[in-house]
């Protein structure tokens, strides 16, 4: 079991001082431990940006891949070695706008990994370019004149798409951030949780103060989360966030069999492990003499 | 003058109507019968209508393509009559419902047997799309073959796919095809087909031929979408995948897919992907990825007519240059280019070994012509593929390692490669420049270094490339430079020459990337006359050969017609360059 210690690397921190990330890592570190992992057992995949940068600092095995496309890697890598503990992470310019696709198609499979998403509602490492989730009339670099479009809706689409663990936390309610990160890894299928995480230096708007206003704990309210239509209830609260208040916690959780279940082949034995040096063809080439 | 084991059939008609199916029953009967068959199909990009045909050439020797002509037609209407006749022999037959389609040819050179195919596929208890049987029988009737033969692999065929009821009518409807030609055309045909010692040969396309390697040489994951020519590497590795444990995944596009097979390699599985040029574009960062983070990936491209949607259905040899230079950056890659199903499968099993010792991406081009073309050939020996699996380290021997790096700089710049769930293994795997711990660098030294360390692989990599193989007289001055599938065309165009005493040879590159550029160099000195024949516009290999060797080879052949080239084609080619140079 490992201990906080040994996940720390030796490569230097970058982000800003104040960012959200930091206290994101942290709380990736603390859920580990607590759910008693082997470092060697937990593999964090990431896109770029900011946000894609924490394999780099949690000593696990990691894989930071391209913008948009970590869901791909880890739902290959899961099926590939179902023992592995996979998340995978990046931001909301990564999950909401380059890899939608893999967001949608990654729930829907079910595939047990946990999927984060480090949403700070702007671009971060490209300097602050608006988002999909950024709010609308919001100003940036790209939009001078204020974000035209209505922003995504993460939670809704995760439910739509056939999510079994949906829920939001916030960055800077750590010990909240920890139980939901916990409860997605033990979850059996695709854990989502998107993580709002302040943007210290591009985001003027959606600041600590102000999530700090905003957010409530749908547990504190005994939210019912076996239920698809209150889940969406709570989820579209999210379109009017402005004026109302953000709910994070658990929205919806069901069973519903894997895709690595799904799959025969790697019921005895995981892929990975299975014998390639006396594997015989002969009757694949006798149906065709 | 009588022909035994030597025709061509070609069929002829509307999408649906079962055209390349009963194509594949004539050929499959020949090579039951120990003779060598190609099959080669063309149609347009839909389902319904539109104008397909099959050809079926025979030989009771080994052959490679298809040629121009055939000594029996199959117009299931009247359009393949207005389009095909021409390629008729002299002396050969048309097989036609009379009742439906009236001839309006010049030949008198062609026999005419007319045969109620649509009456014949209702008496046997079918609808219209049972014609290609009773022509198929009537066929069969011409060449003076057995029916029992031609029976036994309808029965086979249909039983399996359709089931018993299917296949009675099927046979019926053969017979009564077979007994119309036995009834009314009395004279023996020209070309006549005989039963042969069965041999140990088998009978596939360049696909199937791939899978069988990927399979034998212990791929465990694939994943594709679905696009022309490669569609039916999915299928084929689908159907294998429980009784071989392999995990086959459609994922939502070409992006996932080559993701997905990154992943899966990066987690320790021999992994591929498959797709067709407008896919592969979609791939295209993967393809960098998977080189920069050193992980071992074969990928199939499927070359069809282009750019963009182009021509979904027909042959080109238009992508070499899209893959040999694919995404940003510069990164050591291979790239192959079978041309025949036995290069299909014993170089894919290559091809995973090399993606694995040398940690790259290894791309493997075909075209529609291999891929989708069947062809007789010997029985594959399977224990021909081995596996290596390269600098892939256990767990043991990482018990005992101190400071593992996983991009170690090494003498021959290959590093070990560990894979998750090891103890003492763990790294990351980045996309950015990374240390040999794989930590984000970009320290001007460590880039040097790392991408030296990731070129010097193709030192010890190029010593283990296969240089152009010399079919044909070695000696013979004039040379046919090809690539791909084209060797198959070549190959017979030799022949046809040799028939004048004219030798010549055929280079066929089946490896381009690392380029065998010494070797080319001995070659191109050799022969008097260096032709290039190409399915392209542009001659990309032609170009890639004068980049690394300096050498403008003059004459060319080049096509882009949505046609492959014909062994015809070559050979006249070949004579005209000669007549240039006054010789006849
Ligand atoms: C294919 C591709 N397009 C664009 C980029 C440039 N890029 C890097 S990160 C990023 C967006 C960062 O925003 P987000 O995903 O929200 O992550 P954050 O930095 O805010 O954590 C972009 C556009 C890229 N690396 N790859």
């Amino acid at each position: 079991m490992v201990k906080f210690e040994e996940l720390n690397t030796l490569n230097p921190i970058t982000w800003c001082g104040g960012c959200g990330d930091f206290s994101m890592l942290l709380c990736l570190k603390k859920a580990i431990v607590e759910l008693n992992l082997e470092k060697e057992e937990v593999l964090c995949v990431s896109g770029i940006g900011c946000s894609g940068k924490v394999p780099y600092w949690i000593n696990t095995y990691g894989f930071c891949g391209l913008h948009g496309r970590p869901l791909p890697v880890a739902t290959a890598a899961k099926l590939t070695n179902h023992k592995l503990t996979v998340l995978a992470m990046g931001g909301d310019g990564d999950g909401y706008a380059e890899g939608t696709s893999h967001f949608i198609h990654a729930a829907r499979r079910n595939i047990d990994i946990t999927y984060i998403v480090h949403d700070n509602q702007v671009y971060g490492l490209t300097k602050g370019q608006a988002s999909p989730t950024s709010d609308k009339g919001f100003l940036t670099t790209s939009t001078p004149n204020g974000v035209l479009e209505m922003a995504i809706n993460p939670i809704a689409l995760a439910l739509s798409a056939g999510a079994t663990f949906v829920a939001r936390s916030y960055a800077g309610m750590q010990q909240h951030l920890i139980e939901m990160i916990k409860e997605a890894v033990k979850h059996k299928g695709f854990a989502f949780i998107d993580v709002l995480q302040p943007c210290v230096t591009y985001n003027y708007k959606n600041t600590y103060q102000w999530y700090q206003a905003k957010v409530y704990d749908l547990q504190k309210e005994k939210h019912n989360t076996s239920s698809l239509t209150k889940a969406f209830e709570k989820a579209l609260e999210w379109d009017d966030h402005e004026k109302t208040k953000i709910p994070i916690g658990i929205f919806y959780q069901a069973g519903r069999d894997t895709f690595e279940e799904d799959h025969g082949q790697i019921k005895k034995l995981p892929l990975v492990k299975q014998e390639i040096n006396k594997i015989d063809i002969t009757p694949l080439l006798k149906q065709l003499q | 003058m009588v022909e035994v084991n030597k025709f061509a059939v070609k069929l002829g008609g509307e999408a649906g109507y079962g055209i390349a199916e009963a194509g594949k029953i004539l050929a499959k009967v020949c090579v039951r019968s120990g003779l060598y068959t190609v099959v080669t199909n063309e149609y347009p990009s839909l389902i319904r209508g539109g104008h397909n045909t099959a050809h079926i050439r025979v030989e009771d020797r080994e052959i490679y393509s298809h040629i121009k002509t055939c000594d029996i037609l199959i117009a299931l209407n009247k359009e393949t009559m207005d389009l095909h006749m021409q390629e008729i022999t002299p002396n050969g037959a048309v097989i036609y419902d009379g009742a439906e389609t009236k001839i309006e040819t010049g030949r008198k050179d062609v026999q005419l047997c007319s045969v109620p195919l649509a009456q014949l596929a209702r008496e046997a208890g079918g609808e219209r799309i049972v014609r290609n049987t009773v022509a198929l029988g009537a066929a069969f009737a011409l060449l003076q073959g057995e029916f029992e033969m031609l029976a036994n692999v309808i029965q086979e065929t249909y039983h399996e796919k359709k089931g018993s009821k299917i296949a009675s009518i099927n046979k019926k409807a053969a017979e009564l095809g077979y007994s119309c030609i036995k009834e009314k055309y009395k004279g023996p045909f020209r070309n006549q087909f005989k039963k042969e010692k069965q041999k140990q040969s088998i009978l596939l396309d360049g696909n199937t031929a791939l899978c069988l390697g990927a399979v034998k040489a212990g791929c465990k994951f694939h994943a594709q979408y679905p696009m022309t020519p490669s569609s039916g590497i999915l299928s084929y590795m689908a159907q294998q995948a429980m009784e071989y444990n392999i995990i086959v995944v459609q994922p939502e596009d070409e992006i996932s897919v080559i993701n997905m097979a990154i992943g899966a390699a990066f987690a320790g599985v021999r992994s591929m992907c498959a797709t067709a040029g407008g896919g592969f574009a979609l791939m295209v960062e993967g393809v960098g990825l998977a080189a920069m983070t050193e992980t071992p990936v074969v990928i199939i491209v499927g070359q069809r007519g282009g750019p963009s949607t182009g021509l979904p259905t027909k042959t080109e040899q238009g992508d070499l240059r899209f893959v040999l230079h694919v995404a940003q950056g510069e990164f050591p890659r291979v790239v192959l280019a079978p041309g025949d199903p036995a290069e299909c499968f014993y170089e894919i099993g290559n091809a995973f070994n090399l993606a694995e010792k040398y940690q790259l991406p290894v791309l493997i081009l075909t075209d529609k012509y291999v891929v989708d073309s069947m062809f007789t050939v010997p029985m594959f020996d399977q224990d021909k593929i081995k596996i290596d699996r390269g600098y892939l380290i256990t767990e043991k021997q990482l018990e005992n390692w101190n400071d593992f790096k996983r991009y170690q700089f090494t003498e021959d710049g290959i590093s070990p490669r560990s894979v998750p769930g090891q103890k003492n293994g763990i790294y990351k795997a980045a996309s950015d420049e990374h240390d040999e711990y794989g930590y984000v660098n970009e320290d001007p030294e460590n880039r040097k270094k790392m991408m030296q360390k990731r070129f010097k692989k193709l030192e010890l990599l190029q010593g283990e490339i296969p240089e152009p193989k010399i079919y044909g007289d070695k000696d013979a001055d004039i040379a046919i430079i090809v690539w791909g599938s084209v060797k198959n065309q070549a190959r017979e165009a030799i022949k046809l020459l040799a028939k004048e005493n004219i030798a010549a040879k055929v280079i066929h590159y089946l490896y381009i990337s690392p380029f065998p550029a010494e070797a080319t160099r001995h070659l191109l000195k050799e022969a008097r006359i260096n032709l290039l024949v190409e399915n392209n516009l542009t001659s990309q290999l032609g170009s890639i050969i004068q980049e690394h060797t300096g050498i403008f080879i003059q004459h060319r052949l080049l096509k882009s017609d949505g046609l492959p080239l014909s062994p015809e084609e070559i050979y006249l080619k070949v004579k005209q360059i000669r007549g240039a140079y006054g010789e006849i």
